[in-house]
């Protein structure tokens, strides 16, 4: 499998595949990318598509940004950006760092943030990166692969839909992300940001690079895989069935800036008789059955719809639905000792280990 | 004799038949006719109404109550036929901008609708706080443009289901520049979610001249039968709207049929699992009956192309049914998509007609007897056979499709098409048709659910939320029994809880449905 197909643009035809895939690897985060995508077929559909750009194809001093929305996706379904946020974004950097932006880069590839950036790039006449900075969706700042190698957020601009702008200088990350969560807070609940600011040449080592492409191939795959939507997800990336059920309770609760809670789910067919509960923090963090871990963050945990193969975000689970409980292995960066003290199930205070899902269930 | 004041009459306008059933108050079918479908929809309502009228000796003064359920708006937006013309307002700026109003609506009915779609400066932020002052001035620039196209207007604010002032101060500035013109508010149909609930509240603002016909229709159809009774229309839940609510809100008929023939389904044979497939003249809608109900759609349901956020049956619909034309297509066989309709006994091959249909595929197959004159399709054979082939593997595929297991369930066959249907089909545990098949839809309306809402805001205080929703389901429920439902049997059809976050104690609109069959004496 080629980390980067050249020449892949996004267009009118692939874009849902890529809303699509981001369902699937958003493990439960991120928001349904359907606003995202929204917003990228207008753009795309007033200025023509997106090419999408290999890493390796931008010089070592080219200036990247990094964006997506941060808050609450159930806010912006009502509250729809007004759609210049992602220049306001780009011009702010451009002033700081007396440069042009060479190209846009999603910092989160699953739920809206996989989809939005698609359409800022559209809006500027820029590329699209296939890389990002988590290979999945996680919920805090400093949850990005570049904090793990020490670099900082920071200058990290916030911007609404009046096109205030904020930017932040902090002293390290975990500060970031609690003053950004409070100026989101203030904002209304959702803004729109750029984080991590860099050169491609110090993107090099921390971008989790192919994740757009092969978000794009697996929606594409679902789409043809017709029946058997199952099997078509596992020829694009290893899955490890967990196991199939029916959502029987539901329980979510607002606090902190994050939707915390659980799902049961009671196992159907070769399930039968099996009951999982599902814990996510925005994210779905642990599969449990009988108190133990089945699957565990930073593995990429979903709720596949048992029909369509759709991923099902954590705010749209709901009472009688049929699943499917799978798990992606975790990009590599996570799993190291650093990767697992950021975001780790002790990072989400649970007291257990991470074991990966390819050693628990072979 | 009927015995006054007891008897139900349900009546279903279809795109081919206007059906029509009496029931009494055990539900037991007295009577029940067949009509073909009008094009002025009103005259097959008088007619079929008329006709069942007359099988029952001096029914008409034993009748309390009328239940209509019709395809009428469903149909003129599938058609884009006879639909206002709607201006509409987005109250939101300067967020929104990146999705404007009716985008990713199919071109022409857009063009059918809209007269004009702004976005003006206003809305909420989830605090009920404004997120800029709302643009007054913009909004009766806005009308003053449209005002000689508007034939309705669609006011959708952000965050309008937690305050929905400014939607009813935009009502007021409609009635001052426009005067009377029919204006749906968002808050009112749909909740939390921008783009479905302003695409809801557009088509409804579309469907309201829709509405008035088939309201009027109805009652004159009343009145010339001789019927004063309490007239009903079905909706999407399988619940009743009095003819005020359907003036108001008739987007929420949309769906009622395939809701009404499942039920129907559900009574006629007594399952409450099964599969059902209700086979009509111009579609054929497969559906799930989960305990005796309609398994709902768990995804966005879309409307003629439009994305909205309603409670739906689950459905999988194909566009084949008893009127569709049948033609060589090369070596092979071409299901429609289109339909003789209502024509069918006048156009098809064995009604001595020139079109070929599956009607004539299904006689020609000797699946179907006593329906016109077999021997008029024998120059079309070879034709008609592989229309039958290609039929049972569009039914088959779309069974398949509807099913979340593997498990066999019985399946029930209803519909006046339903000759349409093979005996037997991969995972299906055997094919029911009840006596009656042919009228499910009508007898679905005549057994639906009296409903009462509740839509008020808490506050959760020292009592807590599970107090507050348990109050607001008590109050949803007498609303029910004072409608007419029966108080042993009125059951909770939906909550939906919006918490408004802009007060410090924890305070949510709560929306409660309760629903139950209509008390018998």
């Amino acid at each position: 499998m080629t980390a980067v197909e050249v020449g892949t643009r996004i267009d009118l035809d692939n874009l849902p595949a890529l809303s699509l895939g981001c369902t699937v690897f958003a493990g439960g985060g991120g928001g349904d990318p359907r606003i995202g995508e929204l917003m990228a077929m207008e753009a795309i559909h007033r200025l023509g598509p997106v090419e999408v750009l290999p890493l390796e194809a931008l010089a070592d001093d080219d200036l990247i940004m990094p964006c997506g929305m941060i808050g609450a996706p159930t806010v912006m379904v009502e509250k729809i950006p007004n759609g210049a946020e992602g220049r306001v974004i780009r011009e702010t950097y451009e002033d700081r760092f007396g440069r042009h932006v060479a190209a846009v880069m999603p910092f989160e590839m699953g739920g809206i943030n996989g989809v939005l950036p698609v359409a800022w790039a559209a809006y500027a006449g820029l590329p699209l990166l296939d890389a990002d900075f988590m290979g999945r969706a996680f919920p805090e700042l400093q949850m990005l692969t570049p904090h793990l190698y020490g670099m900082s957020g920071s200058p990290a601009v916030i911007t609404d839909e009046r096109l205030q702008t904020i930017v932040f200088n902090t002293r390290d990350n975990i500060w970031l992300e609690r003053l950004v969560r409070n100026c989101v807070a203030t904002l209304g609940g959702s803004a729109c940001g750029g984080l991590y600011p860099m050169t491609a040449g110090a993107a090099r080592r921390p971008a989790i690079t192919g994740t757009v492409t092969r978000a794009i191939r697996m929606g594409e795959a679902i789409r043809r895989g017709g029946e058997d939507p199952l099997s078509a997800i596992g020829q694009v990336a290893p899955l490890t069935r967990l196991g199939q059920g029916k959502v029987v309770d539901i329980e979510r609760r607002t606090s902190g800036g994050f939707v915390r809670g659980s799902a049961l789910v009671e196992g159907l067919a070769a399930d039968k008789g099996r009951l999982f509960r599902l814990e996510f923090q925005n994210e779905n963090l642990v599969v449990l059955e009988d108190g133990e871990p089945l699957a565990t963050v930073p593995d990429i945990i979903t709720l596949l719809d048992l029909h369509t193969g759709h991923g099902i975000v954590t705010e749209g689970i709901r009472y009688g639905q049929r699943i499917e409980i799978v798990a992606f292995p975790s990009p590599e960066v996570w799993t190291s000792a650093e990767g697992l003290s950021a975001v780790g199930p002790r990072a989400f205070g649970y007291d257990f280990d991470y074991v990966g899902v390819g050693v628990r269930h072979g | 004799m009927a015995e006054p004041g007891r008897l139900r009459v349900g009546i279903d306008v279809g795109g081919t038949n206007t059906d029509a059933v009496i029931v009494d108050d055990q539900a037991k079918l007295l009577a029940k006719v067949k009509h073909p479908t009008t094009s002025d929809v009103t005259t097959g309502i008088l007619s079929a109404l008329r006709l069942v009228l007359a099988q029952l000796d001096g029914a008409a003064a034993g009748i309390s109550h009328v239940m209509l359920g019709t395809t009428h708006a469903t149909n003129a937006i599938l058609e884009r036929r006879n639909l206002n013309r709607v201006a509409a307002i987005r109250l939101g700026g300067p967020a929104t901008h990146s999705v404007p109003p009716l985008a990713g609506w199919p071109a022409d009915l857009r063009a059918a609708i809209s007269c004009g779609a702004t976005i003006v400066d206003g809305g909420v932020e989830m605090t009920g706080e404004p997120i800029v002052p709302l643009d007054e001035d913009a909004v009766r620039r806005f009308l003053d443009e449209v005002a000689e196209q508007a034939e309705g207007v669609a006011i959708s604010g952000v965050f309008s289901p937690v305050l929905s002032d400014q939607e009813y101060r935009v009502e007021e500035l409609v009635r001052e520049v426009l005067g009377d013109v029919p204006v749906s508010l968002s808050h009112e149909i749909g909740s939390l979610g921008l783009l479905e609930r302003e695409n809801a509240c557009v088509l409804n603002a579309a469907l309201v001249a829709v509405a008035a016909r088939v309201t009027a229709g109805l009652g004159d159809a009343m009145t010339v039968n001789g019927i004063s009774a309490e007239a009903y229309i079905a909706q999407n839940d399988g619940t009743l709207m009095s003819l005020d609510y359907v003036r108001r809100y008739p987007i929420l008929t949309i769906g009622s049929g395939p809701t009404n023939s499942m039920r129907g389904a559900s009574y006629l044979t007594g399952a409450t699992d099964a599969l059902v497939v209700d086979v009509g003249g111009t579609s054929t809608d497969i559906g799930i009956l989960t305990a005796g109900f309609p398994r709902e759609s768990s995804t966005a349901v879309e409307i003629g192309g439009v994305r909205t956020n309603f409670r739906m049956p689950d459905l999988v619909s194909l566009a084949i049914g008893g009127g569709t034309i049948v033609g060589p297509a090369g070596d092979d066989v071409q299901l429609g998509p289109g339909s003789v309709g209502y024509r069918l006994t006048s156009e098809a091959l064995v009604f001595g007609g020139t079109v070929p249909t599956l009607t004539d595929a299904i006689v020609a197959a000797g699946r179907a007897h006593g329906i016109g004159d077999p021997s008029r399709t024998a120059a079309h054979e070879r034709l008609l056979r592989r229309a039958v082939a290609a039929s049972d593997a569009r039914i088959e595929e779309g069974v398949d499709r509807v099913k979340t297991s593997g498990r066999e369930l019985p399946l029930i066959a209803v519909g006046g098409g339903s000759g349409l249907i093979p005996d037997s089909l991969a995972g299906v545990a055997g094919v029911e048709r009840p006596e009656n098949y042919d009228v499910a839809n009508a007898i679905g309306a005549a057994i639906a659910s009296v409903s009462g809402e509740l839509d008020r805001v808490f506050a959760y205080g020292k009592d807590g939320r599970d107090e507050a929703i348990a109050e607001a389901v008590r109050l949803a429920r007498d609303e029910a029994i004072r409608a007419g439902a029966d108080p042993g049997h009125v059951e909770v059809v939906e909550i939906e809880e919006v918490p408004l976050a802009y007060l410090t104690d924890p305070v949510a609109r709560v929306r409660v449905k309760a629903a139950g069959p209509l008390k018998t004496h």
